[in-house]
């Protein structure tokens, strides 16, 4: 992995409500840390909104009332988000393939675009799933946002006096 | 979250106006008036997008459904939408080739 890294932590319950709450926190911290223009921030805000209703799906079939875990971590290069869920897994080989748009029985496909409109919105996706549990993780290419200059702080104003003595 | 669904008549169509974020907790609310409008007789409905801010694919699941739905009574269901970040959901997944997506709701249900 290349540069530094950082990573921050967000567990939801897992409840449809939340979904729009992981959005909000991933695009928020996107936005503000990374060099993304706003149609990418979109782009990872479905992202995340689709592995989120995945994992909520998954704890629902499998009973769980752990919470759903989301890591958003970063380098130099790239901003990452992985979505862990505690579900009995799936075989990302075996997703079934939905019908031609032209065909009308594809209208009798109303879920399972979740995973293909992830693989085009975001730079790179990995699946690891067993039984234990599935991570998607989605990875956005983007520098880091550009930070405030440090000559900023290089200021020539004078401190009044006493300012310094102000502090306990 | 708030997802506001307003229900007027033009020219004998039903225009279900959706405001707010459509995803998996919201969605539910949606299919319910679009179920209503079809068991009131309405089979012919426009769902206007515009002040859609968040849709996902549990989102275009509920409308691909009520497609389905309309067409079972030889209606149709068409889709008001010109957001860039909108379309591009139904473009990625294929569905602006089934559904009639229009500029403006005028213009949807001529």
């Amino acid at each position: 992995m290349e540069g530094s890294t950082a990573a921050i932590e967000l567990g939801i319950p897992a409840r449809a409500e939340y979904v729009a709450l992981a959005r909000l926190v991933v695009s928020s911290i996107a936005s503000s840390r990374r060099d993304l223009a706003d149609d990418r921030i979109d782009d990872l805000k479905v992202a995340v909104s689709e592995a989120c209703t995945n994992a909520i799906e998954a704890h629902r079939k499998a009973s769980t009332t752990d919470p759903v875990s989301i890591v958003c971590s970063e380098t130099d290069e790239r901003f990452v988000v992985a979505v862990r869920d505690r579900g009995a897994g799936f075989d990302p080989a075996m997703l079934p393939e939905h019908p031609p748009v032209t065909d009308p029985e594809r209208l009798n496909f109303e879920r399972g675009l979740g995973i293909p409109l992830i693989r085009t919105l975001v730079d790179g996706v990995e699946i690891e799933s067993s039984g234990d549990g599935t991570e998607v993780r989605l990875i956005m290419l983007c520098g880091p946002a550009d930070m405030l200059d440090d000559d900023m702080f290089d200021t020539d104003f004078e401190i009044p006096d006493g300012a310094q003595e102000a502090a306990p | 979250m708030d997802l506001d669904l307003d229900v007027t008549e033009k020219n004998g169509v039903a225009v279900l106006a959706v405001k707010g974020e459509v995803d998996v907790y919201t969605a539910p609310r949606l299919r319910e008036k679009l179920v209503e409008l079809v068991t009131q007789g309405k089979h012919r409905i426009v769902v206007d997008l515009e002040g859609v801010e968040f849709l996902d694919s549990t989102g275009l699941g509920v409308l691909v459904g009520g497609l389905k739905r309309v067409r079972s009574h030889n209606g149709d269901l068409g889709l008001v939408c010109t957001q860039h970040r909108i379309l591009k959901v139904f473009e990625i997944t294929g569905l602006t080739k089934v559904f009639s997506i229009h500029d403006t709701v005028d213009e949807a249900v001529a």
